[in-house]
């Protein structure tokens, strides 16, 4: 049985006079043990989704339908008593930033020892115990120390790997870390991805990563939901989808990075930017800035369909899949033809792509 | 994008319309704004409202002293809110004196913005030297009690020129004073509001484009530390209203023959025990509902304007 | 490759900025060991980088936070004055000038900035905020010349001139940075200063700010020095790339050398550590520690806290930045002493 069972989860946001719909019809399933990332752009509600699956929305955003089933129990329809009980015991979260994530009044061991003995009844000593040897397995040099100093006097990177020893205080079954390492420098970094890894592996514990990283996901998780404007939009093994896309957003999105594109030449960039949340368009809400965008998709939202190996919502996939075979037998030719651009093309193919 | 930029147009000010949405949303903001023009609208308006002229000692009769108000027995119907001991017409004096007493207050926040915003600019703009001296001076003007600097001023000038002539120029004299104690809080909020917007990047954009300070300071960071400035006037404005009714109440304030609604309220103060309640405690009420409703709208304005709670719809 | 007759756009020698912490005697007074001492601390932002820029070419200048590279920028576009050291610009020294005398330069040397929505004023329209620099500039242009000058650089960069009455707030992060760009092209400079251009901005945004200002360079053969932490933006922009360590530089090389055969340690593990998005498991080299503060920095060369190949060497005496055979420069006793290889 699935550890997390998502389905069709929908959380509004109360405006002035309508209501606007943040997450629409969310569904997947989590495995024991299994790790998958929420990948988007800010606006697509990745995010909203961390929170409300542990009903961390706050008015006026509020769950206006669906189920979040951890362990069997909805947690959609919990009240906050039995929230209470499964949020840091059973399921905890890694925030962005982790120079506010921390109180800055209390020192490290207050706050670990706090958050065990609000869920445990242990001794003092005893949680103290517990919180060394977690910090211990986050490889932080003398814990006993650490217990004693306040978070202004530790680095970035240092504080992450505490929030990390503190989610992982009382053993929980899931992680939901939102973005844990994008407030971190790339070497620090590498090593939070590393650790969270070995963590999640030995400890068989489930990780739902949110990010804006493709670089990341790839590295870190073993799915992948794509979600634009609310909806997932494709869903499948990291691999397939990094590899083979087959949305045109997620498609957009890889071939966006600069590692796709030699050096120098204009970048595949997406016309457009995300739509606001009041402001979703009508049909597919990529239709606006999708190059394969029919009358149908302007009108229908599209149904999520198996297609291979992922999941895809979009009605364009087949017809795009065959056209994209085409392209790429063409692309090779013609890139074996031609061999590297000249400067001149190049200034020309810059000073067609002006910004949508 | 072209979707969204036409609804983002349709709302073409954001800030304003949350503004008034939020006004909307506000009984105490709405009822306080009615109470506010009502009794702005009768002060401005005092000299076509009023019955009699209460500045013109001839149109008073001693037989009509210390009527009661209409509702009492006793009450005159020509005098709504009865008399004073001189036969004078409260209602008519209560809407001068409000006019007065506002007349000040708004003109001496005036005073006070244009020095304490101009000081508290060139503070937080140009820094070091001139910002410590600027800001100790502030400190030295707050540490002492408005109107303790206000009642020695106003002493010594009435000493050395005489009562005529302190008279004629007291409404000068009063705005002076009260704008002059008070700057620092204008001085402080701006200078802060300065060292904040400073380090945004539409300064250091304007730096680079070779802008010179006096510029960067007026055209740039100015009109984004407004919203403060709007706060701190409200209360402000119900501030210097109370220093003048208390200057006044001393007696160093406006002169008998112009009261204001401070001298109307100390002027009926000899009489409280013999009955005449009125004299007092009318004006009395009156400056207090005038500084509740400014102040109620200044809180009001400070939630709406706090921009920790107005993020904009990034 | 630039020829060795022509004058560099931009020479920096020895460049140095200190900010001090504790302003004012009184911050200075600090009680240690039971006795009360005056104790001056400094942060050493930029530690005597010297480096130039040629004509028409992307320097990049990458490095972690905390590095300097940020400071660097701000020091060459003269929002700070350096400790030490120089800037030439076109070969005239700028650093020592008055605001006035700077105007000129002002007008060939233009500077993005990191956040969009901070970097226009929020309180003024995008025709406001465009016109003001040109005329500025330019104070007996006509209206129409004005506008005319304004709608031609808002067209340049995607932004359509009727939307020129409203307000920053109303558009998205990519279209101000967008906007934010033709401010800094309506004075037609003729080199900008890009200091984290695209980080707060979403992947497929980077992508069209980018191109952007790829299309600018090729347009108006414009020189820029970029400043960033990302390394595959490096690989895409720059012609060459300078990376900076604690306020000091590492390695200076072309582009393609740098990352086909980067030589300093801490390139070597900044390459690394970047998350790829090939088949390969993550295989970065670790670095021990983090970055020390730029407080009092210790003698030798910076790196060495977490350097795997430190000497006694490295902790008494700075590494030099030394050519090697393939143009680059690298900052290195183990790399000048042949121990990495």
């Amino acid at each position: 049985m699935a550890l997390l069972s998502v389905k069709d989860l929908t959380v509004k946001f109360a405006m002035r006079d309508q209501s606007v719909t943040a997450l629409n019809g969310i569904s997947f399933d989590l495995a024991k043990g299994e790790r998958i990332g929420i990948v988007g752009e800010s606006g697509a509600g990745k995010s909203i989704t961390g929170f409300s699956l542990m009903k961390l929305i706050s008015k006026p955003g509020y769950i206006d339908g669906g189920q979040i089933l951890f362990d069997g129990q909805d947690i959609a329809q919990m009240d906050e008593p039995a929230l209470r009980e499964i949020r840091g015991n059973q399921m905890a979260m890694i925030f962005q930033d982790p120079m506010v994530t921390l109180n800055p009044v209390l020192t490290i061991g207050e706050q670990m020892v706090e958050t065990l003995r609000a869920h445990r009844k242990v001794s003092r000593e005893e949680a103290e115990q517990i919180a060394i040897v977690k910090l211990r397995e986050v490889y932080i040099p003398s814990p006993e120390e650490r217990l004693r100093q306040y978070p202004h006097e530790l680095s970035g990177g240092m504080r992450q790997r505490i929030i990390i020893a503190i989610a992982l205080l009382l053993e929980p079954k899931l992680i939901i870390a939102d973005e844990p390492t994008t407030a971190l420098d790339v070497t620090i970094q590498a090593d939070i991805m590393d650790l969270m890894l070995e963590l999640c592996t030995t400890n068989k514990v489930s990780l739902i990563l949110i990010t804006h990283d493709l670089g990341v996901v790839n590295q870190m998780t073993e799915r992948t939901l794509v979600m634009y404007a609310g909806r997932i939009i494709e869903s499948g093994r990291t691999r397939e989808i990094i590899n083979d896309p087959q949305h045109p957003y997620t498609q957009g999105l890889i071939n966006a990075l600069p590692q796709q594109t030699v050096p120098g030449q204009p970048l595949k960039q997406i016309p457009g930017s995300m739509p606001s949340l009041n402001n979703i368009p009508m049909g597919c809400a990529f239709h606006p800035r999708c190059a394969y965008a029919t009358a149908r998709c302007k009108t229908e939202i599209p149904s999520t369909l198996r297609f291979g190996a992922v999941e895809v919502a979009c009605h364009e996939v087949e017809r795009l899949k065959a056209g994209e075979a085409r392209a790429n037998e063409v692309g090779l030719a013609k890139a074996k033809a031609d061999g590297p651009a000249t400067s001149a093309e190049s200034a020309n193919a810059l000073a067609d792509t002006t910004g949508s | 994008m072209s979707a969204q930029t036409s609804t983002t147009a349709r709302r073409s000010s954001f800030w304003q319309s949350n503004f008034v949405y939020s006004f909307r949303k506000s009984p105490v903001a709405i009822v306080s704004m009615i109470v506010f023009a009502l009794i702005a609208l009768a002060a401005l308006f005092a000299p076509w409202i009023a019955p009699v002229d209460p500045y013109d000692q001839a149109l008073f009769d001693i037989m009509d002293s210390e009527l009661p108000p209409v509702w009492q027995t006793y009450g005159d119907p020509r005098f709504l809110f009865g008399t004073d001991p001189q036969g004078r017409d409260m209602l008519s004096a209560i809407l001068y004196g409000t006019r007065l007493s506002l007349l000040i207050g708004v003109c001496a926040v005036a005073v006070q913005a244009f020095l304490g915003i101009s000081i508290g600019l060139i503070a937080g703009y140009i820094g070091g030297r001139l910002d410590s001296l600027l800001m100790r001076m502030a400190d030295i003007q707050l540490s002492f009690s408005t109107l303790m600097v206000a009642i020695i001023f106003l002493a010594v000038s009435q000493a050395i020129f005489g009562s005529d002539t302190f008279n004629k120029y007291a409404i000068f004299m009063l705005i002076v004073v009260i704008g002059v104690a008070e700057w620092p809080q204008y001085a402080r909020t701006v200078r802060a509001c300065v060292l904040a917007e400073k380090k945004k990047e539409y300064v250091d954009s304007a730096r680079v484009l070779g802008f010179g300070p006096l510029r960067i300071m007026v055209r740039h960071i100015l009109p984004n530390a407004l919203s403060p400035i709007f706060v701190i006037s409200t209360v402000q404005v119900a501030n210097a209203i109370i220093s003048e009714a208390s200057l006044s109440f001393l007696g160093l304030g406006m002169p008998p023959s112009q009261p204001s609604l401070g001298l109307l309220i100390s002027s009926g103060f000899d009489y409280i025990f013999s009955g005449s309640w009125w004299i007092t405690t009318i004006p009395g009420v009156v400056l207090v509902v005038l500084v509740l409703v400014i102040n109620l709208l200044g809180d009001w304005m400070r939630d709406v304007l706090n921009p920790r709670l107005y993020k904009g719809d990034k | 490759m630039q020829t060795e007759t022509r004058q560099p756009l931009l020479k920096i020698s020895g460049l140095e900025k200190r900010f001090e912490l504790d302003k004012g005697y009184l911050e200075t007074l600090k009680f240690r060991k039971g006795r009360i001492v005056s104790e001056r601390r400094e942060v050493h932002a930029v530690n005597g980088v010297s480096l130039a820029v040629e004509r028409g070419e992307a320097l990049c200048i990458v490095g972690e936070s905390g590095c300097g590279k940020s400071t660097v920028a701000r020091l060459v576009a003269g929002l700070l004055k350096p400790s030490a050291g120089q800037i030439h610009y076109d070969g005239q020294r700028t650093d020592n000038l008055s605001r006035k005398a700077l105007a000129p330069v002002r007008k060939k040397m233009q500077m993005i900035f990191q956040n969009p929505y901070a970097s226009l004023n929020p309180r003024m329209t995008i025709q406001q905020a465009l016109e003001e620099p040109v005329r500025f500039h330019n104070p007996r242009l006509s209206r129409a010349e004005l506008k005319d000058q304004v709608a031609e650089v808002m067209r340049s960069v995607g932004v359509d001139p009727s939307w020129g009455y409203r307000y920053p707030h109303e558009f998205s992060g990519g279209q101000r940075q967008r906007i934010a760009i033709a401010r800094s092209l309506t004075v037609d400079p003729e080199f900008v200063i890009a200091d984290e251009p695209i980080s707060a901005l979403d992947v497929s945004i980077q992508a069209q700010v980018l191109n952007l200002m790829l299309k600018a360079k090729a347009v108006r053969g414009l020189t820029y020095l970029f400043i960033t932490h990302d390394l595959s933006v490096v690989q895409h922009f720059g012609t060459r790339v300078a990376v900076l360590y604690l306020g000091s530089l590492c390695e200076l090389a072309d582009t393609a050398t740098l990352f086909s055969a980067p030589k300093h340690p801490y390139t070597k593990a900044l390459l690394s550590a970047v998350p790829q998005l090939s088949d390969e498991r993550p295989n970065h080299i670790r670095l021990k520690g983090e970055i020390p503060t730029p407080i009092n920095l210790p003698k030798g060369c910076p790196f060495q806290s977490r350097c795997a190949y430190a000497t006694s060497r490295c902790s008494a005496e700075r590494p030099e930045a030394i050519p090697q055979s393939d143009g680059s420069l690298v900052a290195c006793h183990a790399v000048e002493e042949g121990r990495l290889d």
